[in-house]
């Protein structure tokens, strides 16, 4: 029954933050709005994160089994990527290693700034 | 075979479960970031599909019953995130600043190559939440007028080689302490490069989940003024 009782707060945070995508005029999507609603639940302890660990978990690891079926719908947008198949790669390629760099060193700014102040 | 399987769902349910399991025990078994469970598994089903002849808007009308999951999946990361938060407490303004600078050039660069090699609208779109994780990714890229399928694709790619190169990016960018490193496999390489993170430290992979979904949500947050 500890398992139907977590769905139901987990799945009752989804439809608040669709309820709110629906309300609230602004483009986020209905899942940003229920994770941050559950986040602060948590945070303020309306709900017990021993409660809703385990079928959290469940959905988390189930995820990657849902991008597959878009992924096989490429058989019939193929020809987009290929007519750009370059400016693709090259853009690819270049942000992931430019966001890595530029977000891990900005942190590592942060953290030395820190410690040279407890100094 | 169109017609008999296109009166079940359980058909494309049982197929993706079937590739997917393949997939991960070809990962396991090679021990290669490169083959991910997402691509390798996509590609026997578009190989079965050719063989058979079966339509793949029938698979995929079958494989909507899926897709119902994606938000409740999204809004569960709360979870870990709020479990992270308790543990990175003192880090966190550092931790937020890496991401949220990652995330802007991210979204900047993209635009900026997109406009220079004259992108069409919808693949531009396609391509701007790249280094997010896919649950948060396809629902903007859709909502704004672009391709699930390219999205989902190109994140993939991007995971992969954020964790197959990253090691080598931390040595070229010296990110030699857990959290910064964690910060950049995150914020670049989403769920993909926090499963790489995870491997190398404990540490590195919570700082890393952290990071993946505060930068889906500032993505979401700032994503309009790009499109």
């Amino acid at each position: 029954m500890e398992f139907i009782f977590s769905i139901a707060i987990l799945l009752g945070f989804t439809f608040l933050g669709e309820l709110l995508h629906v309300l609230l005029p602004l483009p986020i999507p209905a899942a940003i709005y229920g994770l941050l609603l559950l986040f602060l639940a948590l945070n303020f302890k309306l709900v017990s994160v021993k409660k809703v660990k385990k079928t959290a978990g469940f959905f988390i690891s189930i995820m990657s089994i849902l991008f597959v079926a878009p992924v096989v719908n490429l058989m019939d947008s193929w020809q987009i990527v290929a007519d750009n198949i370059i400016q693709i790669i090259v853009i690819v390629v270049l942000s992931t290693i430019i966001v890595f760099a530029i977000s891990g060193n900005v942190t590592k700014l942060m953290l030395k700034g820190k410690e040279s102040k407890n100094e | 075979m169109n017609e008999i399987l296109s009166q079940t769902s359980l058909f494309a349910i049982f197929l993706t479960l079937c590739a997917f399991e393949l997939g991960r025990w070809l990962q396991k078994k090679t021990k290669l970031s490169v083959l991910n469970p997402i691509l390798t598994s996509a590609i026997m089903i578009i190989v079965f599909l050719l063989i058979t002849g079966v339509d793949n808007s029938v698979y995929q009308e079958g494989a909507k019953t899926f897709s119902w999951m994606l938000t409740p999946a999204t809004v569960c990361l709360a979870v870990p995130l709020y479990e992270e938060v308790q543990i990175l407490k003192k880090n966190i303004p550092a931790i937020i600043a890496g991401v949220a600078a990652g995330t802007v050039s991210s979204l900047g660069f993209i635009a900026l190559m997109s406009w220079l090699m004259e992108l069409d609208h919808s693949l531009y779109v396609s391509l701007l939440p790249k280094s997010i994780t896919s649950a948060m990714a396809v629902v903007l890229s859709e909502q704004m007028g672009g391709l699930a399928s390219i999205t989902t694709m190109i994140i993939v790619v991007t995971g992969i080689l954020g964790s197959v190169l990253g090691p080598i990016f931390c040595k070229i960018f010296r990110l030699n302490d857990d959290i910064s490193a964690g910060v950049a496999y995150g914020t670049s390489a989403h769920v993909i490069g926090t499963s790489k993170a995870a491997q190398i430290s404990e540490l590195m992979g919570a700082v890393s989940s952290l990071s993946l979904v505060v930068a889906g949500i500032l993505t979401a947050l700032i994503f309009p003024l790009f499109v």
